[in-house]
């Protein structure tokens, strides 16, 4: 019997790209639905009633949300291709940890670069920053955060990078001269078609988040 | 068998679901207590540099933080009794409640953190949350993890027993019999577990030590 999977998403989510990426990883098919978050289907409200945000993903009828738990439901179903979290429980436990530090401080940060301005802005920028540093500094030397391969964490993380142009030009700076090492690593995943072809163009997300200002009415 | 350590910190539940899920799993510990309001040891903060909190494993030299995470290390390194199901699907699920115990802290805890009006509002706002937590992510089961205790009951355990101590300090009530039956009868089951039951802090020193945490948040709020 042959797998259904559905991916309800919407193009501009960097939750929802982690998804992509993950199922571009292990080749799978899948139906691809954008929602309007202004104008969610009933789907989506059925298959995610208690938080009713993408993504999520809908295999042989049954709901999963949550990108990270999403990724690890992945990696467990289709567990003969690909491997997207390391074998040993250590670093399992390394790769949560940072995908969790993710969740928690870039993502608050990174909001507030493009939705404040003035003082709460650069805090925001400061906060950001640092955060991708502590990670620059995560990442050492190696390729990839868990070692040779692209996995869990680089997925966690890339995503982000489609929104660096966004935050660059609202927040006026240069993330590639505080993070080099960073931005090569960026570079070298997006190298990867599961990567490459997952991601937006960052100026599509410019556009569209400039867009959403003058919706919330943020300018 | 490797030296198993814990640092954790007697009032906080995310120390406590720790300890649940060590004891469930019958594995051996040397736990260290903490000093978290006043003098981190220096042990902690070269374990956890990045959040200097607790709870902190260390095993075999190497140190995990964060509940959740240290809780998924513990299920995987020891498999015996296990706290999520074997089916994918099964374990999306208890992840998903798991993290929504995490995401609504601030919710859930909102009753405890104000007084009068903001006090009113913020205790239905977390109520909001226990229903949604009780129709969907309990149902009529008997445990969130099903027959057994899992990951999930693990995340909730602190409104089997710190709920408690919380309402009475705040003066308020979050969680009655009549409002929330199944999560009520959910508490009872869960509290009188053997393994649970043995393992909770004193109700009395609890109540001294959060006494005392909210005149500290009211006085901060003031100021």
């Amino acid at each position: 019997m042959a797998d259904v999977v559905i991916l309800l998403d919407a193009y501009a989510s960097v939750f929802g790209m982690r998804v992509r990426v993950a199922l571009a990883e292990k080749g799978i098919k899948y139906e691809y639905r954008e929602e309007d978050l202004r104008n969610k289907s009933q789907l989506l409200l059925k298959m995610n009633p208690v938080h009713k945000k993408i993504p999520v993903l809908i295999h042989n009828g049954k709901p999963v949300c949550e990108s990270l738990i999403i990724v690890h439901y992945i990696d467990e179903v289709w567990k003969d291709k690909a491997p997207l979290l390391p074998s040993d429980p250590y670093q399992r436990a390394q790769a949560r940890f940072w995908a969790d530090f993710i969740d928690k401080k870039l993502y608050d940060a990174q909001k507030k670069i493009w939705t404040a301005k003035g003082e709460e802005q650069e805090t925001a920028k400061k906060e950001f920053i640092e955060a991708l540093k502590v990670l620059e500094g995560e990442l050492g030397g190696k390729p990839y955060f868990m070692g040779e391969r692209f996995g869990f964490l680089d997925i966690a993380l890339i995503t982000f990078y489609s929104w660096f142009h966004t935050y660059e030009t609202l927040g006026n700076f240069s993330i590639e001269a505080e993070c080099p090492k960073l931005i090569s690593w960026a570079k070298r995943c997006m190298q990867k078609e599961s990567v490459s072809k997952s991601l937006p163009d960052p100026k599509k997300v410019y556009e569209y988040i400039l867009e959403m200002k003058k919706k919330l009415g943020v300018e | 068998m490797a030296q198993v350590t814990l640092f954790g910190f007697w009032p906080s539940p995310f120390v406590y679901r720790v300890i649940w899920a060590l004891k469930l799993k019958g594995v051996d510990y040397e736990y260290v207590e903490e000093d978290m309001l006043y003098n981190k040891s220096d042990r902690l903060l070269k374990y956890n540099p990045v959040h200097k909190k607790v709870p902190v494993l260390v095993h075999a030299g190497k140190p995990i933080a964060e509940s959740a995470v240290i809780l998924e290390y513990i299920e995987e390194t020891w498999p015996q009794n296990p706290l999520l199901p074997k089916d994918p699907h099964g374990r999306a699920l208890a992840r998903f409640w798991t993290k929504f115990g995490e995401d609504k802290i601030p919710a859930l805890f909102g009753f405890f953190m104000t007084e009068g009006e903001q006090q009113v509002t913020a205790t239905k706002e977390g109520q909001e949350q226990l229903r949604i937590l009780e129709e969907q992510g309990l149902g009529d089961k008997k445990f969130f993890g099903g027959d057994e205790i899992g990951m999930a009951d693990l995340e909730f355990g602190w409104l089997a027993w710190w709920l408690e101590v919380l309402s009475e300090v705040a003066g308020v009530k979050v969680i009655e019999a009549e409002s929330f039956p199944r999560l009520y009868a959910w508490i009872q089951r869960f509290k009188e577990f053997p393994t649970i039951k043995e393992t909770l802090p004193d109700r009395s020193a609890m109540l001294t030590y959060f006494k005392g945490r909210r005149a500290t948040f009211l006085a901060l709020a003031a100021s």
